[in-house]
């Protein structure tokens, strides 16, 4: 019987990717719990850190680092983190509306955009853009090193010495839930002090006692700060990648198991038709002789 | 009841310390610093070696610390390590084979090792073994 052919072949491509997107569902969540653990594994030093970092911007020091400066803003860096791959729901175009929002606020006061990227769907992103691309890191993969990212946080944080760049911010995808997840843009340079999490009888003028020197210190120290906040950033970020697949192949495989119930009763009518008719002819023909 | 601060102690990987202190040892560049609560503010960087911290039960805890920073408040004390790990997960026979790996790159002027490299791991792993000996002196006590 010919009925309904072009739907039993509809339902069979459906079929089949139903079967790829509920794989990439299950890769998706096993890779989650990793990244997640790992997420949580670096989280307390880049917690401590920037708390330490956040009592020096405090602080006044006998030393000024450069980093601790506020300059006029003729140029801001942007080191923006994205995934690899796609098919992570609205994940990286999210992010990068934020980015584009806050980009175009410094625009708007005049300011030139560098961008730095990290995945490469934000560098295929800005490249078409048009932004001012000055460094691009892709291929990390789900286990990245600290000592991958060095290079590229490398160009910003020496753009910023030679003066090029007055401020630094960092955009990368928060992670709160599997199923949250919010784009963040977070300022790194000059250092922020963290507003009103402290009593305020600190402000008065204290200052560390350094060993060895400040200078030495300091630079040491915010280096590696900065490289922490960026790693902190690039895994949590893959956290959220893998999250937001998860969430979206499931809803795709779900998608997928309605549009096949549909389709199924609309074969299931057409059949039943078809024979009601087969019937109907048969015995008209028999009533006819 | 003694006089408590706060303490962190945290590396790149993970946790390994976080509660209240009586007293807490650590080795700084320019030497062993006992940090008491209500420290003025003070910001050191730290050599590999040992961390000991008193808690308020009178028990002590020994970590070993590979490098990091110690960042010193009145009422807390933070330690930044790169990498650290808590004296009894510490593996003797591994430090003793670093440590003798070490030696040997110094002494083999040939070596693919750099010196730089070699020096820092030696007094990685002599820091590792002498955390392993003042565990076993705390224990045997």
């Amino acid at each position: 019987m010919a009925v309904g052919k072009e739907i039993r072949s509809q339902i069979g491509s459906i079929k089949n990717t139903q079967k790829i997107t509920s794989a990439m569902q299950m890769v998706a969540a096993s890779k989650m719990r990793k990244a997640q653990d790992r997420m949580a594994a670096s989280h307390p030093y880049a917690n401590q850190i920037r708390k330490v970092v956040s009592h020096i911007a405090k602080a006044t020091p006998e030393y000024k680092h450069p980093y601790m400066l506020e300059r006029d803003v003729k140029r801001v860096g942007y080191i923006i983190v994205s995934s690899d791959r796609g098919l992570c729901g609205g994940l990286n175009i999210n992010l990068f509306k934020a980015a584009m929002k806050d980009l175009k606020e410094w625009q708007d006061k005049g300011a030139e955009i560098d961008v730095c990227t990290i995945g490469s769907k934000a560098s295929a992103f800005f490249r078409r853009y048009g932004g001012n691309l000055v460094a691009a890191k892709s291929g990390l993969g789900d286990t990245p090193k600290a000592s991958d990212l060095v290079g590229s946080v490398k160009v910003m944080l020496d753009a910023y010495e030679e003066g090029k760049i007055d401020r630094l911010y960092v955009v990368y995808n928060e992670f709160i839930n599997t199923m949250t997840q919010k784009p963040l843009v977070q300022q790194l340079l000059p250092l922020e002090a963290e507003a009103a999490e402290e009593e305020e009888s600190k402000v008065g003028g204290w200052d560390y006692i350094y060993e060895p020197e400040a200078q030495e210190l300091l630079d040491n120290l915010l280096i590696r700060y900065i490289e922490s906040q960026v790693y902190q950033a690039v895994v949590e970020n893959i956290a959220c990648e893998q999250s937001a697949r998860m969430v979206a192949m499931k809803s795709a495989t779900d998608n997928a198991g309605n549009f096949i119930d549909e389709l199924q009763l609309v074969y299931n009518k057409a059949r039943q038709a078809a024979i009601t008719q087969e019937i109907a002819e048969i015995v008209g023909g028999a009533a006819a002789i | 009841m003694a006089m408590t601060m706060h303490c962190n102690v945290v590396s790149a990987e993970k946790k390994l310390f976080d509660g209240r202190v009586e007293i807490l040892v650590a080795s700084g560049v320019q030497g062993e610093l006992g940090i008491l609560p209500g420290h003025t503010p003070l910001l050191t960087e730290l050599k590999p070696g040992t961390v000991k911290v008193k808690k308020q039960d009178g028990e002590e805890e020994l970590i070993y610390v590979s490098s990091g920073f110690l960042e010193v408040q009145p009422d807390t004390v933070t330690v930044l390590a790169d990498s650290a790990e808590r004296a009894h997960n510490l593996d003797e026979a591994a430090a003793k084979e670093a440590m003798e790996a070490a030696e040997r790159a110094l002494a083999d002027k040939n070596a693919e090792m750099e010196y730089a490299q070699a020096t820092s791991m030696l007094a990685q792993a002599a820091a590792q073994l002498r955390t392993i000996q003042q565990l076993r002196k705390q224990l045997g006590k």
